[in-house]
Protein backbone atom coordinates (compact mmCIF):
# COMPACT_ATOMS: atom_id res chain seq x y z
CA UNK A 1 0.00 0.00 0.00
CA UNK A 2 1.16 3.30 -1.10
CA UNK A 3 1.11 6.53 1.63
CA UNK A 4 -1.43 8.48 0.06
CA UNK A 5 -3.55 5.94 0.17
CA UNK A 6 -4.04 6.03 3.30
CA UNK A 7 -4.93 9.49 3.56
CA UNK A 8 -9.06 9.77 4.41
CA UNK A 9 -11.51 12.29 5.88
CA UNK A 10 -14.88 11.07 7.28
CA UNK A 11 -16.97 14.02 8.65
CA UNK A 12 -19.64 13.10 11.54
CA UNK A 13 -21.96 15.50 13.72
CA UNK A 14 -23.28 13.72 16.38
CA UNK A 15 -25.74 15.27 19.06
CA UNK A 16 -26.51 14.68 22.73
CA UNK A 17 -29.01 15.92 25.50
CA UNK A 18 -29.43 15.36 29.20
CA UNK A 19 -31.95 17.24 31.37
CA UNK A 20 -30.73 18.02 34.52
CA UNK A 21 -32.02 19.01 38.10
CA UNK A 22 -29.75 22.27 38.25
CA UNK A 23 -30.10 25.80 37.34
CA UNK A 24 -28.48 27.12 34.00
CA UNK A 25 -26.05 28.79 36.25
CA UNK A 26 -25.15 25.82 38.03
CA UNK A 27 -24.31 23.57 34.58
CA UNK A 28 -22.36 26.96 33.22
CA UNK A 29 -20.27 27.17 36.29
CA UNK A 30 -19.21 23.32 36.07
CA UNK A 31 -17.79 24.29 32.52
CA UNK A 32 -16.28 27.26 33.52
CA UNK A 33 -14.13 26.68 36.78
CA UNK A 34 -11.21 24.11 36.53
CA UNK A 35 -12.07 22.42 39.87
CA UNK A 36 -15.83 21.55 39.15
CA UNK A 37 -14.58 20.55 35.75
CA UNK A 38 -11.75 18.59 37.05
CA UNK A 39 -14.44 16.65 38.72
CA UNK A 40 -16.24 15.23 35.69
CA UNK A 41 -14.39 15.95 32.43
CA UNK A 42 -11.25 13.84 32.70
CA UNK A 43 -9.60 10.97 31.37
CA UNK A 44 -9.94 7.16 32.87
CA UNK A 45 -8.73 7.31 36.78
CA UNK A 46 -5.56 5.01 35.90
CA UNK A 47 -4.50 7.22 33.85
CA UNK A 48 -1.43 8.90 34.02
CA UNK A 49 -2.25 12.75 33.56
CA UNK A 50 0.72 15.07 31.70
CA UNK A 51 -0.65 18.54 30.85
CA UNK A 52 -3.37 20.65 32.07
CA UNK A 53 -3.96 24.35 30.31
CA UNK A 54 -7.48 26.18 31.42
CA UNK A 55 -8.06 29.53 30.31
CA UNK A 56 -12.06 29.42 30.02
CA UNK A 57 -12.64 32.49 27.73
CA UNK A 58 -12.99 33.46 24.04
CA UNK A 59 -9.84 33.13 22.28
CA UNK A 60 -8.65 30.84 25.50
CA UNK A 61 -6.91 27.35 25.34
CA UNK A 62 -7.67 23.99 27.24
CA UNK A 63 -5.46 21.13 27.09
CA UNK A 64 -5.85 18.17 28.76
CA UNK A 65 -3.33 15.33 28.15
CA UNK A 66 -3.03 11.88 29.55
CA UNK A 67 -2.88 8.14 29.01
CA UNK A 68 -2.33 4.83 30.19
CA UNK A 69 0.83 4.41 31.91
CA UNK A 70 4.04 3.86 29.56
CA UNK A 71 1.49 4.64 26.30
CA UNK A 72 1.28 7.83 24.18
CA UNK A 73 -1.25 10.26 25.76
CA UNK A 74 -4.27 11.33 24.37
CA UNK A 75 -4.48 14.86 24.15
CA UNK A 76 -7.35 17.13 24.22
CA UNK A 77 -6.23 20.89 22.93
CA UNK A 78 -9.50 23.19 22.56
CA UNK A 79 -9.81 27.24 22.18
CA UNK A 80 -12.74 28.65 22.90
CA UNK A 81 -14.60 30.97 20.22
CA UNK A 82 -18.16 32.28 21.98
CA UNK A 83 -18.83 32.11 25.58
CA UNK A 84 -22.09 33.51 26.47
CA UNK A 85 -22.88 32.52 30.30
CA UNK A 86 -25.59 30.50 31.51
CA UNK A 87 -26.66 29.98 27.80
CA UNK A 88 -23.82 28.65 25.32
CA UNK A 89 -20.39 27.98 25.08
CA UNK A 90 -18.47 27.05 21.45
CA UNK A 91 -15.18 25.33 21.61
CA UNK A 92 -13.48 23.88 19.05
CA UNK A 93 -10.36 20.92 19.27
CA UNK A 94 -8.31 18.57 17.75
CA UNK A 95 -7.48 15.25 19.30
CA UNK A 96 -3.96 13.21 19.62
CA UNK A 97 -2.81 9.89 20.41
CA UNK A 98 1.17 10.64 20.28
CA UNK A 99 1.67 12.35 18.06
CA UNK A 100 -0.96 11.12 15.24
CA UNK A 101 -3.69 13.35 14.82
CA UNK A 102 -7.72 11.85 14.99
CA UNK A 103 -9.55 14.25 14.71
CA UNK A 104 -10.89 17.86 14.34
CA UNK A 105 -14.06 18.82 15.52
CA UNK A 106 -16.55 21.82 16.50
CA UNK A 107 -18.03 21.29 20.23
CA UNK A 108 -21.28 23.06 20.82
CA UNK A 109 -22.86 23.11 24.57
CA UNK A 110 -25.89 25.26 24.85
CA UNK A 111 -28.29 25.18 28.09
CA UNK A 112 -31.90 25.72 28.27
CA UNK A 113 -33.78 26.27 31.51
CA UNK A 114 -36.31 23.60 31.82
CA UNK A 115 -38.35 24.64 34.71
CA UNK A 116 -35.99 24.11 37.62
CA UNK A 117 -33.27 22.65 36.12
CA UNK A 118 -31.45 22.84 32.55
CA UNK A 119 -31.77 21.32 29.49
CA UNK A 120 -28.10 20.37 27.94
CA UNK A 121 -27.61 20.22 23.67
CA UNK A 122 -23.85 19.09 23.03
CA UNK A 123 -23.42 18.69 19.40
CA UNK A 124 -20.39 18.14 17.74
CA UNK A 125 -19.11 18.34 14.44
CA UNK A 126 -16.13 16.40 13.24
CA UNK A 127 -13.80 15.55 10.85
CA UNK A 128 -11.82 12.21 11.48
CA UNK A 129 -8.68 11.98 9.89
CA UNK A 130 -6.91 9.16 8.24
CA UNK A 131 -8.21 5.56 9.88
CA UNK A 132 -5.56 3.65 9.00
CA UNK A 133 -5.76 -0.04 10.15
CA UNK A 134 -2.75 -2.86 9.03
CA UNK A 135 -3.95 -5.80 6.82
CA UNK A 136 -5.18 -8.27 9.67
CA UNK A 137 -7.33 -5.58 11.28
CA UNK A 138 -9.14 -4.79 7.56
CA UNK A 139 -9.64 -8.89 7.59
CA UNK A 140 -11.13 -9.12 10.92
CA UNK A 141 -13.06 -5.38 10.12
CA UNK A 142 -14.13 -7.43 7.09
CA UNK A 143 -15.18 -10.24 8.69
CA UNK A 144 -17.61 -8.05 11.53
CA UNK A 145 -18.60 -6.04 8.57
CA UNK A 146 -20.52 -9.39 6.79
CA UNK A 147 -21.79 -10.91 10.35
CA UNK A 148 -23.03 -7.23 10.72
CA UNK A 149 -24.87 -7.18 7.04
CA UNK A 150 -25.58 -11.42 7.70
CA UNK A 151 -27.86 -9.79 10.98
CA UNK A 152 -29.69 -6.56 9.48
CA UNK A 153 -30.89 -8.81 6.24
CA UNK B 1 -23.78 8.29 12.30
CA UNK B 2 -26.42 10.37 10.44
CA UNK B 3 -23.87 11.73 7.49
CA UNK B 4 -22.58 8.11 7.52
CA UNK B 5 -25.77 6.30 6.95
CA UNK B 6 -26.24 6.63 3.34
CA UNK B 7 -22.35 5.38 3.00
CA UNK B 8 -23.63 2.42 5.01
CA UNK B 9 -26.51 1.54 3.25
CA UNK B 10 -24.60 2.02 -0.09
CA UNK B 11 -22.21 -0.89 1.15
CA UNK B 12 -24.98 -3.18 2.56
CA UNK B 13 -26.21 -2.73 -0.72
CA UNK B 14 -23.16 -3.62 -2.15
CA UNK B 15 -22.74 -6.89 0.30
CA UNK B 16 -26.27 -7.61 -0.18
CA UNK B 17 -25.11 -10.65 -3.42
CA UNK B 18 -23.02 -13.10 -3.07
CA UNK B 19 -20.76 -12.73 -6.10
CA UNK B 20 -19.73 -9.10 -4.47
CA UNK B 21 -19.73 -11.07 -0.63
CA UNK B 22 -17.05 -13.57 -2.23
CA UNK B 23 -14.82 -10.64 -4.03
CA UNK B 24 -14.89 -8.32 -0.80
CA UNK B 25 -13.69 -11.47 1.34
CA UNK B 26 -10.95 -12.33 -1.59
CA UNK B 27 -9.96 -8.78 -1.31
CA UNK B 28 -9.70 -8.60 2.41
CA UNK B 29 -6.88 -10.80 2.05
CA UNK B 30 -5.21 -8.71 -0.29
CA UNK B 31 -5.22 -7.04 -3.73
CA UNK B 32 -6.14 -8.83 -6.77
CA UNK B 33 -6.55 -8.53 -10.76
CA UNK B 34 -9.23 -8.49 -12.37
CA UNK B 35 -8.69 -11.58 -14.41
CA UNK B 36 -8.02 -13.18 -11.30
CA UNK B 37 -11.41 -12.40 -9.46
CA UNK B 38 -12.70 -13.18 -12.52
CA UNK B 39 -11.20 -16.70 -12.90
CA UNK B 40 -12.70 -18.57 -10.17
CA UNK B 41 -16.46 -17.26 -11.14
CA UNK B 42 -18.40 -18.72 -13.77
CA UNK B 43 -19.69 -15.35 -15.35
CA UNK B 44 -18.82 -13.11 -18.36
CA UNK B 45 -15.86 -10.40 -17.95
CA UNK B 46 -18.54 -7.94 -18.22
CA UNK B 47 -20.59 -9.32 -15.79
CA UNK B 48 -17.36 -9.07 -13.13
CA UNK B 49 -16.37 -5.50 -14.06
CA UNK B 50 -20.56 -4.88 -13.37
CA UNK B 51 -20.38 -6.11 -9.90
CA UNK B 52 -16.65 -4.07 -9.46
CA UNK B 53 -18.55 -0.87 -10.13
CA UNK B 54 -21.11 -1.46 -7.67
CA UNK B 55 -18.28 -2.34 -5.00
CA UNK B 56 -16.61 0.90 -6.18
CA UNK B 57 -19.04 2.82 -6.06
CA UNK B 58 -20.02 1.64 -2.48
CA UNK B 59 -16.32 2.77 -1.05
CA UNK B 60 -15.60 -1.11 -0.40
CA UNK B 61 -12.93 -1.76 -3.20
CA UNK B 62 -10.96 0.47 -5.02
CA UNK B 63 -8.95 -0.21 -8.15
CA UNK B 64 -6.14 1.25 -10.00
CA UNK B 65 -5.03 0.46 -13.83
CA UNK B 66 -1.28 -0.20 -14.41
CA UNK B 67 -0.71 -0.68 -18.24
CA UNK B 68 -2.80 -3.57 -18.89
CA UNK B 69 -3.93 -4.93 -15.92
CA UNK B 70 -6.61 -3.07 -13.27
CA UNK B 71 -5.55 -4.27 -9.60
CA UNK B 72 -8.44 -4.37 -7.02
CA UNK B 73 -7.99 -3.76 -3.59
CA UNK B 74 -10.18 -3.07 -0.43
CA UNK B 75 -10.68 0.09 0.61
CA UNK B 76 -13.50 0.48 4.26
CA UNK B 77 -11.05 0.49 6.48
CA UNK B 78 -10.97 4.38 6.73
CA UNK B 79 -15.00 4.55 6.90
CA UNK B 80 -14.48 1.82 9.84
CA UNK B 81 -12.17 3.27 11.76
CA UNK B 82 -13.76 6.22 11.59
CA UNK B 83 -17.32 5.13 12.49
CA UNK B 84 -15.15 4.04 15.11
CA UNK B 85 -13.52 6.84 16.50
CA UNK B 86 -16.98 8.36 16.28
CA UNK B 87 -18.71 5.95 18.47
CA UNK B 88 -16.13 6.45 20.69
CA UNK B 89 -16.25 9.70 20.91
CA UNK B 90 -19.65 9.72 21.43
CA UNK B 91 -19.62 7.38 24.12
CA UNK B 92 -16.98 9.36 25.91
CA UNK B 93 -19.38 12.55 25.85
CA UNK B 94 -22.35 10.17 27.68
CA UNK B 95 -19.90 9.50 30.09
CA UNK B 96 -18.60 12.45 30.71
CA UNK B 97 -22.48 14.46 30.92
CA UNK B 98 -23.80 10.95 33.16
CA UNK B 99 -20.41 12.51 35.26
CA UNK B 100 -21.57 15.82 35.37
CA UNK B 101 -25.08 14.70 36.41
CA UNK B 102 -23.44 13.13 39.64
CA UNK B 103 -21.69 16.03 40.20
CA UNK B 104 -24.62 18.90 40.05
CA UNK B 105 -26.59 15.96 42.32
CA UNK B 106 -23.80 15.86 45.06
CA UNK B 107 -22.98 19.71 45.09
CA UNK B 108 -26.49 20.63 45.27
CA UNK B 109 -26.61 23.73 47.38
CA UNK B 110 -28.05 23.64 50.45
CA UNK B 111 -30.66 24.56 52.78
CA UNK B 112 -27.99 21.89 54.81
CA UNK B 113 -24.92 20.66 54.54
CA UNK B 114 -25.53 16.55 52.89
CA UNK B 115 -23.94 13.71 53.17
CA UNK B 116 -22.23 12.39 50.05
CA UNK B 117 -22.85 9.11 48.82
CA UNK B 118 -19.85 7.72 46.97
Amino acid sequence: MSVTEKRNVVHSTFCIERSYDASPERVFQAFAHLESKAKWFAGPEAWVAHEREFDFRVGGREILSGGPKGKPPHTFAAQYFDIVPNQRIVYAYDMFVGERKLSVSLATIELVAQGKGTRLIMTEQGAFLDGVEDGRQREAGTKELLEKLGRSL
Amino acid sequence: MLNQSGALDQVFQALADPTRRWMVERLSRGPASVSELAEPLTMSLPAVVQHLQVLEASGLVRSEKQGRVRTCRMQAEGLRTAEHWINQRRDAWERRLDRLGEFLAETEPPPKKKSRKK
